[in-house]
Parts: structure tokens; C-alpha cells; sequence
């Protein structure tokens, strides 16, 4: 049942807006180097920062649509009736939404790097960092996806909720974006690795807990 | 042979209110149990509870593999009837589009149908399962006199095949069924 799950969201991310979260990258992406000016310097200090937070706003975008309207229609109760644990249901969810959501992003990477400044090794590095970002984004997206899924104004309160528990694979994926002898990437990498593998207990809980 | 459904000493609470308490349930092969009651009783409730997506605040539930078809459609608006239901994988599909007299629908998108459509294509996924235990929240609503004979034949069919039935509706259902009457 996972298996079909997971082609299931594939075929709803492209069906959908899958393009939604890679355009919001690119926009904001470029509008940077208007707010801060052309100094290629300056820019091509706080790049990588400006693209971690270009890919965490992005990661936003498509939360309403990846875990309540499951809930709401009754296929996350069917899933259930087909003895597919609520845990299972998250990762396929958070595998499905990644295959739609991190090899755009990755590819936007590439021309969102030379708009806020970065070439050369820190290109290289940015994208290892956004390679590395994708799954944890995907992940915290679902995971928070259902711990707001049926409350009112649950596309706000996801941001909020969302952006604290993202901070520090922002520290760690922007640091590595800028410093290739630190050791930020590894730690980046922890950190993803950490999120992808609580994420879908997290799920798991929150589809139980809204359950009524 | 051991009871598709067993419950003991159930009680269930709902928004802080005890719903109902000390309930036994015991279904075998071949039986079909009707709840019946007023509005806010707790039928819908406790057909969740025996599905298991709701928890007793006090007693067991023992059951066999189960199917579910309560009010929400679950089946992806832009597909096909037939694409939408297959998701769901039932070993019997082909029967139960057969029983419901849905093959003529099976190119339409889900989100074309009407309402006592929908209700048919809940019932077929119901029935294309294979589970032994049926659970059906207000079975009849939306069905018209053809679609409400096909659910009496559907239901007679299971029961002749082993299988057991737990329905909750307002009105009464054909054929012979225990009676369960919940108070609000």
C-alpha cells in the first residue's frame, strides 16, 4: 500500500502546483540582490544564507494540500482500514512530496545561486548543501503538515510553526554553503538525517491525535 | 469457529460526554447487527470505535480484518471511477463494480458523481476488500430504490459467504437483523 502511496502523491505534487515552490525560490532568489544592492562582494557573502531561506519559505508553499485533504476526505481512515500504520502513511507521504519538491528545487539551485552572487566553489557548494536540505525540508513540511492538518487558519500557523524547528538546518546548511573546511556540513548532514528519521513518527502521532 | 467481532464492557467518550457504556458486541459468521437510535447517539461513533480510529475509555475490542464505508468518499476526485478505486487495491473489485452496477460509470472522474453514486462506490470498495467484517455508517443515504436493492443483495450475498455485518442507520434495513437500539 505504500508503494501505490507514494506514486499516488507523485501524481498529485505534478498533477497539482509542483512548480509553485520552485517559482517562489527563484522570485525571491531575485529580488535579494534588489534589496541589498549589486555589490558581488556583499552578495556573495550572504548568498547562501539568502538561498536557505529562499528554499525554507519555499518549503512552505505546498503544506495545505499534503496531509488535510487526506484527512478530511477519509483516505488517511481507509489507509488504516487497510492496515497501513499511520507512521508508514507519513513516509510514504514524505518520500512522495521529496520526489516532487527536491530534484526541482535542486535543479532552481542552479540559477538561483548566480542570482544572489554564488560561482565557482561556492555554486558547488550551495547545491551539496540544498542536496543535502531537500529531504529534511520535505520531511518537517509533512510532519508539520499534520500537526496542523484540521485547525482553522492552519496555513499560518504552519509557518509559525515550521520556521523555529527549521532553524538549525538553516545554521548548519547556510555555514556550509560558505565554509568548505568547516565542519557544517556534516553537521547540516546530522541534522537532516535526525529530521527524515523523526519526521514520520511525528506524523504518525499527529494523524492519530486528529483523529475524531 | 471464533466471533468476527468481540467487544466487552465498551464505553466511549465524545467531547466530554459519556456517549454509552458497558456495551458487549459479538458478531459470527453469517451475522448481521443493525444499531439503530436518535440522532447524536453514537451510532456513527461506535462504528468508529469497532474500526479502531477511535479508542474505548474503558473496554476490548477483538475483530477480524474489517471494511468501512461511512460518510466520507475517499476516492481522488480527478481520476476515474475505476482508476480511484482500484488505489485501494480490493482483490474483488471487479465483482463488486458488477454488484453496484458501476461499470457503466468506471470512465467517469469521481468528481462528476452524485451522491447515491458516491454511496455505491463506497460500498463496492467495501465489498471489493474481501474483509470478512463489514462496517457501514448510514449505508442507504442518497441510494435510489435500484441502489438499495443492491445493497440488500450485496449485504445477503456477504452473509451467505461467512462474512458479518455491522450497520448503523435511522431506518430499518432488509432482511433479518439483530437489533441494537443506542439511547442519547
Amino acid at each position: 500500500m505504500t508503494a501505490a502511496l507514494i506514486v499516488r502523491e507523485v501524481r498529485r505534487g505534478l498533477h497539482g502546483a509542483a512548480w509553485l515552490p520552485v517559482a517562489f525560490f527563484l522570485l525571491i532568489a531575485t529580488i535579494v540582490p534588489f534589496a541589498v544592492g549589486p555589490d558581488a562582494r556583499l552578495l556573495g557573502r550572504i548568498g547562501g544564507g539568502a538561498l536557505w531561506i529562499a528554499a525554507l519559505t519555499a518549503a512552505l508553499l505546498p503544506i495545505e494540500r499534503l496531509i488535510e485533504p487526506d484527512r478530511a476526505d477519509g483516505v488517511l481512515d481507509q489507509l488504516t482500514m487497510t492496515g497501513t500504520a499511520d507512521e508508514a502513511v507519513g513516509a510514504a507521504k514524505m518520500i512522495g512530496h521529496w520526489l516532487t519538491f527536491g530534484p526541482l528545487l535542486l535543479i532552481a539551485a542552479v540559477p538561483g545561486s548566480f542570482l544572489v552572487g554564488l560561482d565557482g566553489p561556492a555554486l558547488a557548494r550551495s547545491l551539496i548543501s540544498i542536496a543535502i536540505g531537500t529531504p529534511a525540508l520535505a520531511a518537517l513540511s509533512v510532519a508539520v503538515a499534520a500537526l496542523t492538518a484540521g485547525l482553522p487558519r492552519a496555513g499560518a500557523l504552519a509557518g509559525l510553526l515550521m520556521m523555529p524547528l527549521a532553524v538549525p538546518l538553516v545554521i548548519f546548511g547556510a555555514a556550509a554553503t560558505g565554509d568548505g573546511e568547516s565542519a557544517a556540513l556534516k553537521l547540516e548532514t546530522a541534522v537532516a538525517l535526525l529530521i527524515v528519521a523523526g519526521a514520520p513518527f511525528v506524523t504518525g502521532a499527529a494523524i492519530r491525535a486528529a483523529r475524531t | 469457529m471464533s466471533p468476527l467481532l468481540k467487544g466487552h464492557g465498551l464505553a466511549l467518550v465524545r467531547g466530554g460526554r459519556m456517549l454509552f457504556e458497558g456495551l458487549d458486541l459479538e458478531l459470527e459468521a453469517g451475522d448481521a447487527l443493525h444499531i439503530s437510535g436518535p440522532n447524536g447517539s453514537g451510532k456513527s461513533s461506535l462504528i468508529r470505535l469497532v474500526a479502531g480510529l477511535l479508542r474505548p475509555a474503558a473496554g476490548r475490542i477483538e475483530r477480524a480484518e474489517a471494511a468501512l464505508a461511512d460518510n466520507l468518499l475517499a476516492l481522488d476526485r480527478e481520476l476515474t471511477l475505476s482508476r480511484a478505486l482500484a488505489f485501494w487495491k480490493g482483490p474483488r473489485l471487479g465483482d463488486a463494480m458488477r454488484a453496484f452496477a458501476l461499470e457503466d460509470l468506471a470512465h467517469l472522474p469521481v468528481r462528476l458523481l452524485s451522491t447515491g453514486q458516491a454511496k455505491r462506490a463506497q460500498l463496492a470498495r467495501v465489498m471489493a476488500s474481501g474483509a470478512p467484517l463489514w462496517l457501514l455508517d448510514e449505508p442507504q443515504n442518497g441510494l435510489d430504490r435500484k441502489g438499495l436493492a443492491e445493497l440488500d443483495e450485496a449485504i445477503a450475498a456477504h452473509r451467505a459467504q461467512g462474512g458479518a455485518v455491522l450497520a448503523a442507520s435511522h431506518t430499518p434495513l432488509a432482511g433479518q437483523w439483530r437489533i441494537m437500539e443506542l439511547e442519547a
